[in-house]
């Protein structure tokens, strides 16, 4: 099982270390440091490294390498999606997971790894049994704890930790009762030159703020729950009754929780909500390149597309971009050659371009890479699969809750090939 | 490589200066003694405190076990968080002050019995974690204790601090009978306690592996089973790998078992998912292939694995790995989800890399174009890296994807078009596998090839074009010139491309010997009296030796067919993928190594093999035929990776056609002798370039006395001359190890066609036409065997003739003609009734269809097989030969039935030794199906009977020379088995006959 576990940070210093069986010397991970010297980008260390008498798993988040040792065979998706529960954890604990507040918290830290795992297996995990062992610091309970002495550790066991839902602890109380879901589908898309798909896919979420007094017991059900054929549930979802009817019940978890993920592949029809025009040429023995772009909106159901954002690495032999966009601006930085043009909102009856030239060092030959063109966009009101709540209901408790639904949709990588 | 090694070292050790030193400096003085005095405070608001600056200090590696005393003695707390954080420290330094640690022990023993179970579970906790022995022993009676709590959550805490104690004294826990109660524990009520206890014994039993911990049985199954719906995601991880373990005694057991894990491929936790696809893939092999259920569950396996794929990157490279084998396993799973697969600009090579390997392996027919159009985009990418396997890729298509060998070709071109130094270089390394895939077919691209000559720098493309440039020495008018400036710089050359170059060289010199005498010296004397390479200078000796001793026989050995390399380049071996998908998920699948390879904590694990498939009823014949039967077709030929493939090439170029098959029938003793001598011991020494040679070579330098030439200079090559002159000398006999004098020039034997033989067999596939069985038309004659003809062929019984049909086709580029054809003498007489109508000329890339009736009165040989035919086919450009062999059916003559009085004496009167029984397996006609299929071959039913609901068919065949053959097929319904048994005076032609029967009854 896991034996220790080193936070490293961009600059490839060891911040923190914990061991839950015998100490491993932090030399061990001068094997990552070679692997992390020989990858050309942070996100290209792999994630499985091995060393002569461990083996090292790390995950790259918020800028901070969580690198994992283990010694016998382990699962590896394991070790993945603990570390990724960690990462979360901390986040939720104290808003950010950087190495500042890490440092901050440092003895909170240690006592959540301490109690998230013994001897290599996890203990608890889910954010509300560890907030019932361990308070999160906040201003405030500090501030009291300082002046009456006492201890943000529990005195008591959560009463999670055995009872058949683990996931929500009892005596919980609210003045006001409400339930919101969050519908939120990224497109992932590739599109080829001609503008037509190549892959495209949804993958979607629900996610959840419950704040509801005691053990409701909740139904949530679909207008067209067939959309739904690769998901993924949250524990608490009864999984036979899903299967039985296609609604999803469940007690909730209390505060933020993801319901469930979901995927809709690229057999079923998705729909492309923009489109982009583009002529991205240089012409042999020229030193002017010429780069002309529009956008416009399809398939959006008449709702607007906002937040766009357009993205693009020109080729290493361009020098320069003067461009002209009809709206927003736009950036090019002459070292990384990326372009980025912030768009904001596409007006259908006025279509935003970005059109101009591109100026190539003299005497270069004509670049072989086409840039690839990456957008991003947000669609409010939304959900591109067609997915629709059709109702929530609440059973268990007699009070009324407040109820809401919002659909997003964005964009996830979505890739226009030039 | 010293030099990488240096480099290595200062790395290491500037990496060690970078981390360690950093942290480790010991803390100064005046600090520690600052917080001495905070501990020994008496408000214990301080004291919190000062231990809280403890651990901070500790956690950054700073040492603090000066403190270790001061500390404990604030371990007697009845604050929770001041306790927790002692613990802590204990932890970390019981076991460098182990006799300070004693005075731990009094209260752990107390925090197990106080009331509150959060007290009673971090004092378990804890204990176990303090690593150190003169403790232990103390801690074995709270354990015992805990381990019965009545709080699970203490019961599941002391469930694991028994694998710790387990890790730090395992003969104590043996002793102490631990190991017992923990196996007693899987059948808690509680889930999680069960889960905990799963998970411990499978860590203690990872040390033991024969020590039967984890004793599965369906009682226990159940158990885990109905834990797993409870427990927390964990849990559900440990007990998942656990039930991997088990083999079910059945089907329904495993269908059971099955159905209870499958709504775990919807858990949010994508290890839990791996898990269970796991146990799906291995309880799956136990499923017969008929139940509706096992197509069900096969749809169900898709959606996880793709979803895992839109997971953060790191879930994507372990799923991507393991997602590998299950195609390879199972590629219907994925089969029409190949665009998942597709490669995002962005993603992390580490994925754009497996994504790639993914995307070949699910290649096919039908989604081909597409792989194409993306594999040319990502070669146009920006990473070297991942262009080059695109480029590698495309090459992989056209080897797996037949159809699609030509689109990879022009593919290919396309990409040298761009000019690219690396993407040319890796194209020319592709390119090469593919004439080797489909000789003689796109030669047209060499010319294209060759004007990038001069911008290859890679050994491996510049080894790569010099081998096509020898193999196709005879169509590039300037090979010489050619091979002649990569001789320029022969000692600058790695020995990849020297080794290379040697051997073309030599084929050259064999096939256009008059131009390139020259040459050839050159190259031999550059490679064994300049070199200090052991490899190319005994290389260089064998060809020298083979070229003035026999040259008939250098020609038949470096020259010598290739076999064809197979689809896949690097499909996992069988039997390694059967232990491979038991362990889907772990780190062996990440690596595609068994974990006895390379997991230290594993001592002697045993290597886990798939159940077999109980099929249905009596089938079960061996264990394996399911499992085998489960992968949709044959595993191809494991042909080594692309890296060794070059050395393979080389190794090839001197192996005797012996490796494709039986070697040519006329072979002489002493020939035998000869091939033997260079199969085997030739083989050795150069198969493995690092391996030095076998001395007895290695010693006849130049200079060793045995040789009779050893003049500087090397002699005249001309091959008569020195066939003679070197042949009748001593040494190159004990060389040869037989006298020079007996070798005989038979080497212009016919090729042998042995390899086409299996061929044939296996074309026996699909549907035939009404009326006799004809089987679909086999290669014959390869075009590269032929000069560019190729004859594909079969034979049919069409109105009581029997016909040879022939499809010709030129693939040389010149136009043939004057075609005849001859047989050899064979068992039943055939012989062609009338002349090869080929009447127009056959002009490149054209193909005819022939007709040849046959009769047969011709002169009768015994063969063997019985039913082998030699045949000789003559045009204009030489004469060739080949053998193919017919089916038997095709001389069962119209009038053989037999009438009923007569079948039975005749069955009587063959003595029973004459009968021969044989198995059909997999027949699913009924048994008058099968009588109508087989009269349509001439295979006549005579009677029928049917006992005990077994039908027995009793059958006659007459053959065109007049001997009879008796049979009774009994047929069982519901039983695909068929049996058949044959009497006939004539025993030989049974097992012929057979054959037919089999052929006819399946197609």
């Amino acid at each position: 099982m896991i034996h220790s576990l080193f936070l490293v940070n961009a600059s490839g210093d060891i911040f923190l270390e914990k061991h839950w069986k015998s100490v491993v010397s932090r030399s061990v991970c001068d094997y990552f440091f070679e692997a992390l010297e020989r990858a050309t980008e942070p996100e290209n260390v792999p994630p499985v490294i091995p060393t002569p008498h461990h083996y090292l798993i790390s995950v790259l988040r918020h800028r901070i390498y969580f690198v994992a040792v283990i010694q016998s065979e382990v699962p590896p998706l394991f070790v993945i999606e603990f570390l990724h529960r960690v990462v979360d954890t901390f986040q939720d604990y104290f808003g950010v997971c950087t190495e500042a507040a890490i440092k901050d918290n440092v003895v909170v830290v240690y006592e959540l790894l301490e109690e998230m795992l013994d001897n290599g297996f996890p203990l608890a995990t889910e954010s509300n049994i560890l907030k019932e062992l361990i308070k999160p610091p906040t201003i405030l309970r500090t501030m009291v704890n300082t002046i009456t002495g006492s201890t943000n550790v529990g005195e008591q066991l959560p009463t999670g930790q055995l009872s058949v839902v683990p996931w929500r602890r009892t005596g919980v109380k609210y003045t006001n009762n409400e339930a919101y879901f969050d519908v939120v589908e990224e497109i992932d898309a590739i599109i080829d030159k001609s503008g037509s798909t190549i892959t495209a896919e949804i993958q979607g979420v629900i996610d959840a703020c419950v704040k509801l007094t005691g053990m409701p017991d909740l139904t949530l059900s679909f207008m067209n729950p067939r959309l739904l054929d690769d998901v993924s549930f949250h524990p608490c979802v009864r999984f036979k009754r899903w299967e039985a009817e296609r609604i999803l019940s469940f007690i909730p978890p209390d505060g933020n929780f993801r319901l469930l993920s979901y995927h809709v592949s690229s057999q079923n029809l998705v729909a492309i909500p923009v489109y982009v025009k583009h002529n991205i040429t240089f012409r042999e023995g020229s030193s002017q390149g010429r780069f002309d772009l529009t956008l416009g909106p399809k398939q959006t159901m008449g709702k607007a597309v906002e937040s766009v954002l357009v993205s693009s690495q020109l080729p290493r032999g361009v020098l320069n971009a003067n461009l002209n966009p009809s709206q927003g601006t736009y950036t090019f930085d002459p070292v990384t050659k990326l372009l980025s043009w912030d768009v904001g909102k596409i007006n259908p009856q006025k279509l935003p371009s970005l059109k101009g030239t591109m100026s190539l060092q003299a005497g270069a030959s004509k670049p072989d890479e086409n840039p690839t063109i990456n957008i991003q966009f947000k669609i409010q009101q939304m959900a591109i699969s067609g997915l629709k709540v059709n109702r929530l209901d609440m059973y268990g408790e007699k009070y009324k809750p407040f109820k809401g639904i919002k659909y997003m949709t964005k964009a996830g990588k979505f890739q226009v090939r030039t | 490589m010293q030099e990488w090694a240096n480099q290595l070292c200062e790395n290491r050790q500037f990496g060690s200066k970078m981390t360690d030193s950093k942290y480790f400096t010991t803390t100064k003085k005046g600090e520690i003694f600052e917080l001495k005095a905070e501990l020994n405070s008496d408000k214990k608001e301080k004291k919190k405190e000062a231990v809280k600056k403890v651990i901070a200090s500790m956690t950054v590696g700073k040492d603090v076990s000066a403190l270790f005393p001061d500390v404990v003695n604030c371990m007697q707390t009845d604050n929770l968080e001041l306790k927790k954080l002692v613990y802590l420290y204990l932890m970390n330094y019981a076991k460098s002050q182990p006799d300070m640690a004693i005075m731990a022990v009094n209260t752990f023993v107390k925090d197990c019995e106080d009331p509150n179970p959060l007290i009673r579970a971090l004092a378990v906790r804890t204990m176990g974690c303090i690593r150190v022995d003169k403790i232990t022993e103390y801690l074995c009676e709270p354990l015992r204790k805990c381990l019965k709590d009545e709080d699970p959550y203490v019961r599941k805490t002391a469930a694991v601090c028994v694998a710790k104690l387990h890790d730090i004294n395992a003969q104590l826990v043996e002793d102490q009978g631990f190991l017992d109660t923990l196996k007693d524990l899987i059948s808690d009520s509680n889930p999680m306690v069960v889960a905990n206890a799963v998970a411990a014994l499978s860590e203690i039993a990872e040390s033991h592996p024969n020590s039967n911990l984890l004793d599965l049985n369906p009682q226990t199954i159940n158990k885990l089973l109905t834990a797993l719906n409870e427990c927390t995601e964990w849990g559900q991880i440990f007990i998942l790998d656990c039930l991997a373990n088990y083999t079910p005694r059945d089907d329904r057991e495993s269908q059971s078992i099955c159905e209870r894990v499958t709504p775990r491929l919807s858990h949010a936790n994508s290890a839990v998912v791996l898990s269970a696809v796991k146990v799906l893939m291995k309880f799956m092999e136990m499923l017969p292939k008929d139940l509706d259920y096992y197509g069900t569950l096969l749809k169900k396996l898709a959606p996880p694995l793709v979803t895992l794929l839109s997971a953060e990157p790191e879930l994507q490279y372990v799923a991507l790995r393991n997602i590998n084998l299950i195609v390879q396993r199972r590629p219907e799973i994925l089969k029409h989800e190949m665009k998942v697969f597709f490669v995002k600009y962005n993603d992390p090579i580490y994925v754009k890399l497996e994504k790639l390997d993914i995307m070949i392996r699910l290649a096919s027919q039908a989604n081909i174009a597409q792989v194409l159009a993306e594999l040319k985009e990502y070669a146009t990418e920006v990473d070297v890296d991942f262009v080059r396997k695109a480029v590698r890729a495309i090459g992989r298509c056209a080897i797996k994807v037949e159809q699609s060998a030509e689109r990879c070709v022009s593919t290919l071109l396309d990409l040298i078009q761009t000019k690219v130094n690396y993407v040319v270089q890796e194209a020319i390394v592709v390119i090469k596998d593919i004439f080797r895939k489909y000789p003689n077919k796109y030669e047209s691209v060499i010319a294209t090839l060759c004007e990038n000559l001069d911008s290859l720098d890679e050994p491996e493309a510049r080894a790569a074009m010099i081998w096509i440039v020898g193999e196709y020495a005879e169509r590039i008018d300037n090979a010489d010139e050619l091979l002649e400036s990569f001789l320029e710089g022969f000692h600058d050359e790695s020995t990849q491309v020297q080794l290379q170059l040697l051997t073309a060289i030599v084929k050259l010199f064999l096939k256009k010997p008059t131009e390139t005498q020259e040459l050839v010296q050159q190259v031999l004397s550059l490679a064994t009296q300049d070199s200090d390479n052991p490899d190319l200078r005994d290389r260089g000796y064998i060809y020298w030796r083979l070229l003035s001793t026999d040259p008939v026989a250098a020609k038949e050995v470096v020259l010598a067919e290739k076999p064809l390399i197979s689809e896949e380049t690097d499909l996992i071996e069988p039997t390694l993928l059967e232990e491979l998908i038991c362990h889907i998920g772990t780190l062996a699948s990440v690596y595609h190594k068994p974990p006895s390879a390379f997991v230290e904590g594993s001592r002697g694990v045993q290597h886990k093999r798939l159940p077999g498939s109980a099929g249905s009823g009596e089938s079960v014949e061996s264990p394996d035929a399911g499992s085998a039967a489960g992968v949709s077709d044959a595993p191809p030929a494991v042909i080594p990776s692309q890296g060794d493939l070059l050395g393979d090439l080389l190794n090839l170029d001197l192996t005797p056609p012996s490796a494709t098959g039986p070697p040519p029938a006329a072979t002489s003793g002493m020939q035998m002798g000869a091939m033997d001598l260079l199969g085997g011991g030739l083989d050795s020494l150069m198969g493995d370039e690092s391996e030095p040679p076998p001395i007895p070579l290695r010693t006849d330098t130049p200079q060793s006395p045995q040789l009779p030439h050893q003049s500087p200079s090397p002699p005249d090559y001309s091959p008569t001359e020195l066939g003679g002159d070197l042949g009748g000398s001593p040494a190159m006999g004990a060389g040869f190890g037989a006298p020079p004098a007996a070798m005989p020039a038979s080497f212009n034997a016919p090729v042998s066609s042995g390899g086409l033989d299996d061929l044939f067999d296996l074309g026996g596939g699909v549907g035939m036409p009404m009326g006799a069985y004809s089987p679909p038309k086999a290669i014959w004659l390869p075009a590269m065997k032929a000069k560019g003809l190729e004859i594909l062929g079969t034979f049919a019984r069409r109105a009581g003739v029997i016909q040879m049909e022939m499809t010709l086709t030129n693939k040389a580029m010149s136009v043939m003609t004057d075609f005849a054809i001859q047989f050899n003498k064979n068992s039943f007489g055939l012989t062609p009734a009338g002349p090869l109508q080929v009447l127009t000329p056959l002009s490149p890339n054209q193909s005819i269809e022939v007709a040849l009736p046959l009769n047969t009165v011709g002169p009768v040989m015994k063969m063997d097989p019985l039913n082998n035919l030699q045949v000789a086919v003559k045009n204009n450009i030489d004469v060739f030969y080949f053998s193919c062999q017919y089916p038997i059916s095709m001389l069962f003559v119209e009038d053989g039935k037999m009438e009923r009085q007569v079948f039975l004496a005749t069955w009587k009167d063959i003595p029973n030794d004459n009968e021969t029984q044989f198995q059909i397996k997999d027949c699913h006609l009924s048994s008058d199906a099968a009588s109508n299929k087989l009269q349509g071959s001439s295979i006549f039913t005579i009677a029928k009977r049917t006992v005990d609901g077994q039908d027995m068919l009793y059958q006659s065949i007459k053959l065109t020379n007049g001997i009879w053959v008796l049979a009774e097929l009994r047929v069982q319904a519901g039983n695909p088995n068929y049996t058949v048994s044959l009497k006939c005076r004539a025993p030989e032609v049974s097992q012929c006959v057979f054959q037919s029967y089999e052929a006819v009854l399946k197609n």
